[in-house]
Formats: C-alpha cells, sequence, structure tokens
C-alpha cells in the first residue's frame, strides 16, 4: 500500500531537529505589518487618477487633429481604416509564416471607420439641420472618384487650416461638401454629442468604449498626451503610469522586447520584425512563461540554483552546523 | 438477551468504505491532518527571512482583496468623486504593487532554494500560474481605473491582444468585460490558486536544503 503524504512527511523529516513555531502569531503579525505598510503608502502618495480624455476635449483643444482625423477615416487613411482583423478585412493583420490569429478568429468587433465615426453620427446630426443633411445626402450620391477628388483636395487643404475661435478654415477650393460635414461633425463633438453617439450606439446602458477609443487612438491629440506622460510603446509605455507612480513595472520583461532588436527593426530576422512584434513577443512571452512554470524538469535551468552559492546564504546556519559536526 | 452486545452490528472494517463523505474525510486526515494545515513545529533550518516572503504575499493579498470588495461594492465612479473613495483606492493600488513585490521576492527564493525538490514541482508550477493570472488580473484593474491611464494602456495594448488573435474574445477597449473579468472571475482564480499552492505546502512541508552532495531536482 502507498503510503500517505502525510507519512511521507513525517518520514522526510525523521532525524530533522524540530523548533516551536507559531504558524497563525506569524500571519497575524504580517497582516498587521503589512497593512501598516500599505495605509502608511496610501496615506502619503495616494494613488494616480489623471482625468480621461473625452472627444470633446480633443476637438476643443486641437480641432484641426480633429478634423484631419475625421478627413482620414473618410478617406481609409487612418489606423482602423487599414487596421485588419478583429475590427475589419482592410489590413492583413500580423503573422509569422502561417501563425496568423489576427486573421484566423475573423471581423469580431466591426467597425468600418467612415461610417462609423463621420458618416453616422452626421446622420444623427442632421436631423433639424437641412444643411448638413444635404451635404451628406450629397456625399453619398457621389461617385468614389468625386470622393476621392474631394479628400485629396481638403486633406492637401487642412495641412495649411487656421483656426480660430474653435472653428477650422481651409484655403477657398473644390471640396465638395466636406467643409460643411467637418464642420458640423466638429461642432458636434466640442458639444460632448460624439463622445455619446459612439458609446450609445442604440443602446441605453453601454459599458463598451471601443469605438470612441478606436477613434481618439486614430488621433494625434491623445497620443500627444500620453507621449508626455512617458506610456507610448517606445517610452516602455505598458508598465508606466502617469505621474511618478511605479506602474505595472511587473510588466518589464514584455515591454523590454519591444526596444530590442528584432522587434524595433523593421527588417528584422527570421520574419521577426516591427511589423509584427505584437505577435512576436506574445509567443516569445508564452514560451518564456511556460518554461519558468517547467524549471524543476528542463535541465540546466533547474541545476543553477545548485551552482550559485545563494542557497548556502539563505541556509547558511544549517551549513554551519553541518561544517561544525563533520 | 445478551446485554453486552450492542443493538446496532457496527460495520464491517474495510479499506475503502461505502460511504463518500467517509472517503473524503478518510482522504483529508491523510493528507492534511490537521497538525500539518497549523504546525506549531517546524525544521530547524527554517531560519531565514527568505521564507516571510510567502507570507507577506498572503497578507498584502488579503489587504487587495479587502481594500478590493469595498471599491467593488461602492461602484468604478466612486472612488473618483468621494475623498474615502480615493484613500481605498490608494489602498488598493499599493497592497498590489506590495503583493507583487514580495510574490517576486518569494518566486526569486523559491528559485534559489530549488523549492520544487522531493515532489514539490507541482507547488513550483502552480505559483507560476498564480503569477500569470496575477499579472492579468492587475493589468484588467488597470484598465478598469476609467481614467487616462486606462485610456491609453488600452489602446496601447489592444494592438499586442489583436495581433495575437486574443482580442476578438478579450476586448481591452470595453470597460465591461475588463471590469467584470477583474472583480469577479480572476480574483476567484487567484484566491483559489493560492489556497491550493498552501494546501500543497503544508501537505508536503518544507523543502530541506541543498546538500553539498545532493541535487537541485
Amino acid at each position: 500500500m502507498n503510503k500517505s503524504i502525510a507519512e511521507t512527511q513525517e518520514e522526510y523529516y525523521r532525524g530533522v531537529r524540530m523548533v516551536p513555531y507559531d504558524l497563525l502569531k506569524e500571519l497575524v503579525l504580517a497582516l498587521v505589518g503589512v497593512g501598516v505598510l500599505t495605509v502608511g503608502l496610501a496615506v502619503i502618495f495616494s494613488s494616480p487618477d489623471v482625468p480621461p480624455v473625452t472627444i470633446a476635449a480633443w476637438a476643443q483643444n486641437d480641432p484641426a487633429d480633429f478634423v484631419t482625423t475625421a478627413t482620414g477615416e473618410l478617406a481609409g487613411a487612418t489606423t482602423s481604416a487599414g487596421y485588419g482583423n478583429p475590427y475589419n478585412t482592410n489590413g492583413p493583420g500580423q503573422a509569422w509564416g502561417p501563425i496568423a490569429p489576427q486573421k484566423w478568429f475573423g471581423t469580431r468587433i466591426p467597425i468600418d471607420s467612415a461610417s462609423t465615426f463621420v458618416i453616422q453620427p452626421l446622420q444623427r446630426a442632421s436631423l433639424g439641420n437641412a444643411d448638413l443633411g444635404t451635404a451628406v445626402t450629397a456625399w453619398q450620391a457621389a461617385k468614389p472618384d468625386q470622393q476621392t477628388t474631394w479628400l485629396d483636395a481638403y486633406t492637401k487643404a487642412l495641412a495649411g487650416a487656421t483656426v480660430k475661435d474653435g472653428k477650422v478654415s481651409v484655403a477657398a477650393g473644390d471640396y465638395g461638401p466636406l467643409p460643411v460635414m467637418m464642420s458640423s461633425l466638429l461642432g458636434v463633438a466640442q458639444s460632448g454629442g460624439l463622445d455619446g453617439l459612439l458609446v450609445i450606439n442604440g443602446r441605453f446602458y453601454q459599458t463598451d468604449y471601443t469605438q470612441a477609443l478606436v477613434f481618439m487612438g486614430d488621433g494625434g491629440y491623445l497620443a500627444g498626451l500620453a507621449a508626455q506622460a512617458k506610456l507610448t510603446g517606445s517610452q516602455w509605455g505598458m508598465m508606466n503610469e502617469t505621474g511618478s507612480y511605479p506602474g505595472q513595472t511587473w510588466l518589464w520583461l514584455y515591454t523590454m522586447w519591444y526596444q530590442v532588436f528584432p522587434f524595433n527593426s523593421s527588417s528584422g530576422m527570421i520574419g521577426l520584425n516591427a511589423g509584427n512584434a505584437d505577435l512576436g513577443i506574445i509567443i516569445l512571452m508564452t514560451v518564456l512563461t511556460g518554461a519558468l512554470a517547467l524549471v524543476p524538469l528542463i535541465p540546466i535551468l533547474r541545476d543553477i540554483p545548485r551552482w550559485l552559492p545563494i542557497h548556502r546564504l539563505i541556509w547558511r546556519s544549517y551549513y554551519a552546523s553541518k561544517r561544525t559536526t563533520a | 438477551m445478551d446485554a453486552t452486545k450492542p443493538l446496532i452490528a457496527p460495520a464491517p472494517v474495510s479499506d475503502k468504505p461505502q460511504s463518500w463523505t467517509l472517503r473524503v474525510r478518510q482522504m483529508i486526515d491523510r493528507g492534511l491532518p490537521i497538525d500539518h494545515l497549523l504546525p506549531d513545529r517546524q525544521p530547524y533550518y527554517v531560519g531565514s527571512w527568505v521564507y516571510v516572503f510567502g507570507v507577506v504575499t498572503i497578507a498584502a493579498l488579503a489587504w487587495v482583496i479587502v481594500s478590493g470588495v469595498v471599491l467593488s461594492f461602492m461602484g468604478p465612479q466612486w472612488w473618483h468623486d468621494s475623498g474615502v473613495g480615493r484613500f481605498f483606492n490608494s489602498l488598493h493600488y499599493w497592497s498590489v504593487q506590495l503583493f507583487f513585490i514580495f510574490m517576486v521576492l518569494h518566486l526569486w527564493g523559491q528559485y534559489f532554494m530549488a523549492g520544487w525538490r522531493h515532489g514539490r514541482a507541482a507547488t513550483w508550477m502552480i505559483g507560476v500560474v498564480i503569477f500569470g493570472i496575477s499579472i492579468l488580473t492587475a493589468f484588467t484593474g488597470y484598465l478598469s481605473q476609467q481614467n487616462f491611464d486606462a485610456q491609453f494602456i488600452a489602446l496601447n495594448a489592444k494592438d499586442a491582444m489583436n495581433g495575437a488573435g486574443i482580442g476578438a474574445f478579450f476586448n481591452v477597449l470595453n470597460f465591461g468585460q475588463m471590469y467584470g473579468l477583474h472583480v469577479m472571475l480572476l480574483p476567484i482564480g487567484v484566491t483559489f490558486l493560492v489556497v491550493v499552492h498552501i494546501v500543497m505546502v503544508r501537505m508536503r512541508g518544507v523543502v530541506k536544503p541543498i546538500d553539498a552532495e545532493g541535487t537541485a531536482r
């Protein structure tokens, strides 16, 4: 009959000198000690809470960037417009050889950037606004070539746009209905209406901010604030946070890979580069985490503790007594 | 009638009783008797400060849970508008920071002690899984903050999640999904596995020192 684990433990410790120990006292002392430390840190340092950026704040503080981004959505020139899955099929997504999970799972969170971020909000805003309704209808009735011509001209003009009293002006030109549409969208956004339109999405209760965040991510305003706060990916962003707080320091290994070859290189090696860095790094971290879990079974990794004398520091009294006995 | 005879005959003695309850009780008695669960003696070599990292990690987790329960009861908006709420958020924030510091120290300590030896590999592996789920729990916590950090971390993280195909099911831009995972499923996972981890440590006891002639396996 096999021995029980309890019997095995008795046998394991046979001949080992046992000393008094109070587990519950140790636990209570730890709870009190860590509690005092936590309360002290909370009182002295509080915690970070920089208010979120709204689309209204973006449109008010950087209207030119807002209009440029919205025009880019119509032109299909933004990040989200050409993203690929899970938002749309306009981009190939990341792949490493035959490994292409971004493609495998399809378009599960559909986003048509032009329709979602510009046309649909304008259609809702055109209720009671005949000029806007006419402009949107004219845009939708125009042939794609004509739309492209208007967009190219308007995009070029936006490079020299001026902003006065929160309104964006461009040099005179043939932009079709775009100036009316963009001026209206900017007005809706500045009033806070677009924040609501992109979140509510036909429902009353809502907890999904995907559309609003993707739209803000296409612009330069939020990214600019993030760069100032050292939150972007090239600044080890995932583990940082606003202010002088420690952030998610436990993500250091994950964020480190984005800063080193081949993941920071456009050419890279063995098919891994900056273009598929996210996929490559997730695969790498999965392998490393698996290796950490399997350390007890991996030669060399499991032998390092025996080779390094750190255990002799940890159990120095044990080894000292062994030397004395010898 | 013989008064010395019992009225009810004793159940036949068997190694494998029919009662499920009795079987479970015997299994617990054999695997984790109460003096192993709550020991009052330990091997004399358990004298290093390295052994403290495990218990302080549990203590920090307890504070994470207590502060988290208060925050989740009051709702995700409370701590942005209330001084008391901000204090509880700060408790939650710093107890999480301490939890990770202690857990990493515990992990490194156990690595250099080769704590997986003598049949303890599963305990090590579950510890690594706890570390991984804890990172996911903290990550969803950062995404649930409803502030600027949450916004940009979500935008940053979405590309990693989408690139790996995970984003199709785990949408970091969906506050409701992240909040639900953060306050319910992931904490249950961490707590359950920590209990299993502790039970496994208590069942087998503390590993012996690495002998000069021994192996780290």
